[in-house]
């Protein structure tokens, strides 16, 4: 198990560094960072005052070399709008999304995975038909225009829930209800795929032979077995749910990293905008990182 | 029997037996029939939408401003209401299906190719470049892709051109690794070393041989990825970043319409429908594709075409 943990991460480190060159010529390659990080109304002095204090005029190399070396030591300058360090804004807002993507995709596993079941259980049934056409429009419903509805629905017209903004519980009604629809709708399809599959393997009939209830056959037995695909599913998921959030962060007024990343980007605070971009990188990869090892856990085969 | 032979005929053109044959298990599904007429009635649209009602959809008429659904005493392009300069939402929604599913088809085109080709380089070539070529999608998996193409788009100016390569680009690794995978599989073959041993060259081996076979599962994938894809357009227009007006797609419609939620829902309302419509009939025609194209599964459906006849 250790040596699949190393050598998982020792793979995933090169990964790391390619991120972290990306990250880096996303921010140069786009032209002058000078006219990048400045007010649209800069003087040439100005300007050129910002290359020396930042040295953009040493090679390129240089540049690249000090940039990994504030990103190792956890510097990655000052938000321009907030006057703070820009990865202290980052984290906090980080949070908020971390909770929401957290409580959205432990709903939507839990679900996912009893509906997918008792789909699969009695596949061709009446309540399989129902959940698969169920799943299938959940998956192809587009968020935005969900929260959209949600809002006209529950805001305006029933005015039960609020609008935006975060306080109070109510608050995360809404955009957990909007984001859960997608992920459940693709998680119960592979669910329910696998879960045949599995239903219909040797060990089942045995166990059904001997006598073991439904109960214990679909959540013990075939369970274990049809998670594999269901995880690499669910890691997918959070992923785009970590950077996904975006739009419903903005449509709810929530205020996540996605939120912040559009409201940087509108006004022109870059080093915000790298900042999130790398830690969002980071969480995604640490969870690929976390889907690998689940996968090592539930099946001895793939540790070999 | 039209239908279904135009919606099957990119994917093998010189088998009129495999189309008949398509075509027979695409009656036996219901759903997935449905879903193909639609389909095509859709790419029609958009092929002769913007020449046919351009000019109905851009011209303003400030009296008919968010003018409400249902009037039916007026032209049809009027019953679904107007948007808040007055423009027919139906019109605007028809003449939008062209930037729509061009971008769409466009990206899953550029990524599926690319793709498919290094998936197949990963699967055939040396464990180095095949390591490479892994890592590199790697990276492109632990991107935020939504994230990168918002400030991508937002540096390099959005265009039809540039929203299909930054939409591709995250798309890549989804055929990458799925051909890899299968290739690992195929070439331990007999019918492999076979012609490997009858003197074919590793090109040869890889594009007449191992391509065909994993033809039909890219196939599959492309259909599902093709409504993934157009989500995502339609996220990056909702939130100002993609298409641009005067152009539009139906993305940038709800977006559009967000401002006036309160008085006017059928502005978001609309273009949403259509976006569900077209992802929900190429997920439900990507089903049958993984069944009709797979030769061990294919007999559900040829069966229940023959008992209807």
């Amino acid at each position: 198990m250790l040596t699949f943990i190393r050598k998982r991460s020792v793979a995933s480190l090169f990964s790391l560094v390619g991120l972290i060159v990306m990250v880096f010529f996303l921010s140069r390659m786009t032209g002058d960072p000078a006219s990048l990080f400045l007010p649209v109304e800069a003087s040439a002095e100005m300007k050129q005052q910002f290359r020396e204090l930042h040295g953009l005029n040493d090679p390129m190399l240089v540049q690249f070399g000090r940039y990994v070396g504030d990103v190792l030591t956890g510097d990655l300058g000052e938000s321009y709008r907030k006057a703070r360090p820009a990865l202290d804004v980052v984290l906090e807002a980080f949070v908020w999304t971390l909770w929401l993507a957290v409580t959205t995709m432990s709903l939507v596993t839990c679900a996912a995975i009893v509906v997918g079941s008792l789909a699969a259980f009695r596949a061709g049934g009446f309540f399989d038909r129902a959940a698969s056409m169920l799943s299938l429009i959940g998956a192809s419903v587009p968020d935005f225009w969900l929260a959209i509805v949600a809002i006209v629905i529950f805001s305006i017209n029933l005015a039960v829930l609020p609008t935006s903004g975060t306080g109070s519980l109510a608050h995360w009604v809404l955009p957990i209800a909007v984001l859960f629809v997608r992920p459940f709708g693709i998680i119960v399809q592979v669910v329910r795929g696998s879960m045949i599959t599995a239903l219909s393997s040797a060990y089942v009939k045995t166990a059904r032979a001997k006598g073991v209830r439904s109960g214990p056959i679909i959540f013990i037995h075939a369970l274990r077995n049809a998670m594999l695909p269901v995880i690499t599913v669910i890691g997918d998921q959070a992923a785009s749910l970590l950077n996904g959030a975006v739009v419903v962060e903005t449509i709810f007024g929530f205020p996540g990293v996605g939120k912040l990343m559009i409201d940087s980007i509108l006004q022109r605070d870059f080093n915000v905008v790298l900042a999130a971009i790398l830690v969002t990188a980071l969480a995604i990869f640490f969870m690929n990182l976390l889907i690998d090892l689940a996968y090592a856990l539930l099946d001895p085969r793939i540790r070999h | 029997m039209t239908v279904s032979s135009t919606r099957t005929d990119s994917l093998s053109a010189d088998e009129p037996a495999f189309l008949r044959r398509m075509g027979r298990m695409l009656l036996a599904d219901k759903f997935a029939l449905v879903a193909a007429v639609f389909l095509v009635v859709m790419v029609v649209l958009a092929i002769v939408g913007p020449a046919w009602l351009g000019e109905e959809a851009l011209k303003q008429n400030l009296r008919g401003r968010n003018l409400a659904p249902f009037d039916w005493s007026r032209d049809w392009f009027w019953w679904f209401g107007a948007d808040a300069l007055g423009r027919p939402l139906l019109a605007r929604i028809i003449v939008a299906t062209q930037n729509t599913l061009l971008v769409a088809a466009g990206a899953v085109l550029i990524s599926a190719v690319i793709g498919t080709f290094l998936g197949l380089l990963a699967g055939f070539s040396s464990p180095r470049v095949s390591q490479a070529i892994m890592r590199l999608a790697d990276v492109i998996m632990s991107f935020p892709s939504l994230l990168i193409a918002v400030i991508v788009l937002y540096l390099l100016g959005s265009s039809i051109l540039n929203l299909m390569l930054v939409l591709s680009i995250t798309r890549i690794p989804v055929y990458l690794r799925t051909t890899r995978a299968e290739v690992l599989e195929i070439r331990e073959r007999m019918f492999v070393q076979a012609a490997r041993v009858m003197g074919a060259s590793s090109r040869r081996i890889l594009f007449r041989h191992i391509l065909p076979i994993v033809f039909p599962t890219l196939t599959t994938l492309a259909t599902l990825d093709f409504a993934y894809v157009m989500l995502a357009e339609s996220a990056l227009s909702f939130l100002g970043i993609g298409i641009q007006p005067p152009d539009i797609t139906w993305g940038l419609m709800i977006s559009q319409g967000r401002q006036y939620l309160t008085n006017a829902w059928w502005l978001s309302f609309w273009p949403g429908l259509a976006i569900i419509f077209t992802t929900l009939s190429l997920n439900l025609l990507s089903n049958w594709l993984r069944i009709a194209l797979d030769p061990t599964q294919r007999w559900r459906l040829e069966m229940r075409g023959e008992t209807r006849g």
